[in-house]
């Protein structure tokens, strides 16, 4: 029974579900169109996850970001004329280069002091948009993003392959973070996080490292927002306001933050559990907001970190029952990998 | 001449409004170590109060402050002992999520109780007048005065009372407080009422000249973040300067630079503040 429900047939499960998915929903435009959007939010989570998850940096600047990605992929392909696919490579180039600048500076604070600071540059990646009007349409925003441009006999019309396309470029970012984490960069992150005084003694370079994080973080935040350009084709300046942020964070945080999974399933509970509420729309923080709050108290590492722990509780469980003299390092390990 | 005393008016009257928010949120962060996210909230919740108080109960506008006051401070308690003493222990990121998670509750529960409408405070006050050539009104004077009074009774509390020598004694020194036998949870809460009922007064001085609405509360909890790091995390006087700084800064940048971009003003200055001082102008360097 475990053999059968271990963690590569699950992910290989996941992974069958979200192809078939469209199929199961062909007619269906809308729910299409909802899990397209969640797939979007999702890289940009993952992003996020990077950075403050697995860095122990919360910057709170990452819909700006995620909206400097939008706005790029907009002005160039309505304004310049540009193809969409160069628009989307030079998105995320341009949120790299402006995260890398930002992030020479913000990354100089600690802390409280980098939180407050990323806010602030949150706010201000707002405000420019909103008043930069010749630029970004200001408070009209812009509109009539065309979609991606076809490839050879590939086309893009349909939401069908707009989601195949998202679910392409969301299997690149987990497979890319998944590399980071596993590897000795994703490690030296982790020290980071867990006392950056500890991380230096040991020789790390932290200065660099936060910063290669930051820029990799915002990439992710660029490519989701142009990707959300060409999905939503309307983009106005609140996806750079504090609610965006601030809904990032909440899925990351009830999902798992620093869990590999958490991103995935905070993301898509709130989406759909959105859905239905959708007559209480407007008083949804009403109950998001205490869960936001509650969780932090009493389940810091989410849904994911829960059920991690119940899982590491059975386990030892069993052991002790089994009377087996294996200590219960095997399990330790399996948290300390953070999966 | 004129124009420019006008704005320097002005400025005083912003920067009255930034230094009471900001001395609340810098005396948590002095004693807690947090910046406390959810303060704008609290602002949010203070000015709505008053505005209820004068419209449901018919009191006067003082009386309403008071109540609001005392409300505020409540809550602001709630908030202390049911998410940040829990939270005390936990690593450097989780206070503020909660905090994010309190200010998206309350931003959606004014909405539902009050509505998203723009609504007027109207106080007694809103007669215009004219002083040595300056057009102002009585509420813009009162809003100086009140900050005035307010800031030198919050000095005599801090310096001449036990209680308000132990919030200093706690926030110069955690560990040293404890040894002399300062009841910690006692004065954490002591400040976050003093916090709250600041906030309160602020939202109430100000809202007779710049509305009531649910989003009240973000960009005033931004400028006061600002003035906190101008003026050093944890100090009270920096706060005090930290707010005429920008207060002045804003009212003139908005007459000689631009009205559109007067917000920017403010967030640029700190940009440019903690790139070349991470950790505010005044910073003593204790955190």
């Amino acid at each position: 029974m475990s053999k059968v429900l271990n963690k590569r047939n699950g992910i290989i499960a996941v992974l069958i579900l979200s192809l078939l998915f469209p199929l199961a929903f062909s007619d269906n435009k809308y729910v299409l169109y909802i899990m397209t959007l969640a797939f979007i939010y999702i890289i940009a989570i993952y992003g996020m996850n990077i950075l403050a998850g697995y860095t122990g940096q919360l910057s709170l600047a990452h819909a700006g970001f995620f909206a400097i990605g939008a706005y790029s992929v907009g002005v160039l392909t309505t304004k310049a004329g540009l193809n969409f696919w160069l628009a989307l490579l030079l998105a995320v180039l341009i949120t790299m280069g402006i995260g890398f600048a930002l992030g020479i500076i913000a990354l100089r604070t600690k802390e409280h002091f980098f939180a407050i600071y990323t806010l602030i540059a949150g706010y201000l990646i707002y405000l420019l948009i909103y008043k930069w009007e010749g630029l970004t349409g200001g408070v009209r925003g812009l509109i009539g993003i065309p979609i991606p441009n076809a490839i050879g006999p590939i086309k893009f019309e349909s939401p069908i392959a707009m989601y195949y396309l998202v679910l392409l470029f969301l299997l690149l970012s987990i497979f890319v973070t998944v590399r980071i984490v596993y590897s000795l960069t994703g490690r030296t992150y982790n020290a980071i996080r867990n006392s950056e005084e500890l991380a230096q003694t040991l020789g790390i370079n932290t200065k660099i490292n936060k910063l290669v994080s930051f820029v990799i973080s915002v990439s992710f935040a660029g490519l989701a927002g142009g990707l959300y350009a060409s999905l939503v084709r309307f983009i106005g300046p609140e996806i750079a306001g504090t609610t965006m942020v601030f809904t990032f964070l909440m899925y990351l945080i009830v999902g798992g933050i620093g869990t590999l999974a958490g991103p995935i399933i905070g993301t898509l509970l709130f989406i759909w559990l959105e859905q239905y509420l959708q007559s209480f729309q407007e008083h949804k923080m009403l109950i998001f907001g205490p869960i936001l709050t509650l969780i932090v108290i009493f389940y810091p590492r989410g849904i994911v970190g829960a059920i991690q722990s119940l899982m590491g509780y059975f386990r030892t469980r069993k052991k002790e029952s089994s009377k087996s003299y294996k200590t219960n390092s095997e399990s330790t390990d399996m948290k300390s990998r953070e999966v | 001449m004129e124009l420019l005393l006008q704005q320097l008016f002005n400025g005083l009257t912003l920067g009255s409004v930034y230094i009471l928010v900001a001395i609340g949120l810098t005396l948590v962060f002095g004693i807690l170590h947090v910046p406390n996210f959810a303060h704008g909230a609290l602002y949010l919740i203070g000015g709505y109060l008053t505005l209820m108080a004068m419209k449901g109960l018919g009191v006067h506008y003082f009386v309403a402050i008071i109540i609001s006051m005392i409300s505020v401070a409540l809550i602001a308690i709630l908030m202390e002992r049911l998410v940040f003493n829990p939270l005390r222990n936990a690593p450097a990121i989780h206070d503020k999520i909660a905090a994010i998670g309190m200010v998206l509750f309350f931003d959606a529960l004014v909405s539902l109780i009050w509505g998203n409408d723009y609504q007027r405070m109207i106080t007694p006050y809103g007669d215009s007048v004219t002083i040595f050539g300056i057009a102002t009104s009585y509420q813009r004077i009162l809003v100086i005065v009140v900050a005035v009074v307010v800031v030198i009774l919050l000095q005599l509390f801090l310096k001449k009372t036990m209680i308000g020598a132990s919030i200093i004694a706690m926030a110069q020194n955690r560990e040293g407080a404890f040894l002399v036998g300062i009841n910690a949870n006692a004065v954490a809460m002591m400040t976050f009422a003093i916090s709250g009922a600041l906030a309160a007064i602020a939202a109430s001085i100000s809202s007779p000249i710049n509305l009531v609405f649910p989003a009240m509360g973000h960009i005033v909890i931004l400028k006061a973040f600002v003035v906190v790091i101008i003026g050093g995390m944890g100090s009270v006087p920096g706060a005090i300067i930290g707010g005429l700084i920008l207060g002045i800064t804003e009212s003139l940048g908005a007459t000689y630079i631009s009205n559109d971009y007067k917000d920017m003003i403010a967030f640029l200055l700190l940009i440019i503040i903690m790139t070349v001082r991470p950790k505010g102008l005044f910073a003593k360097g204790v955190y």
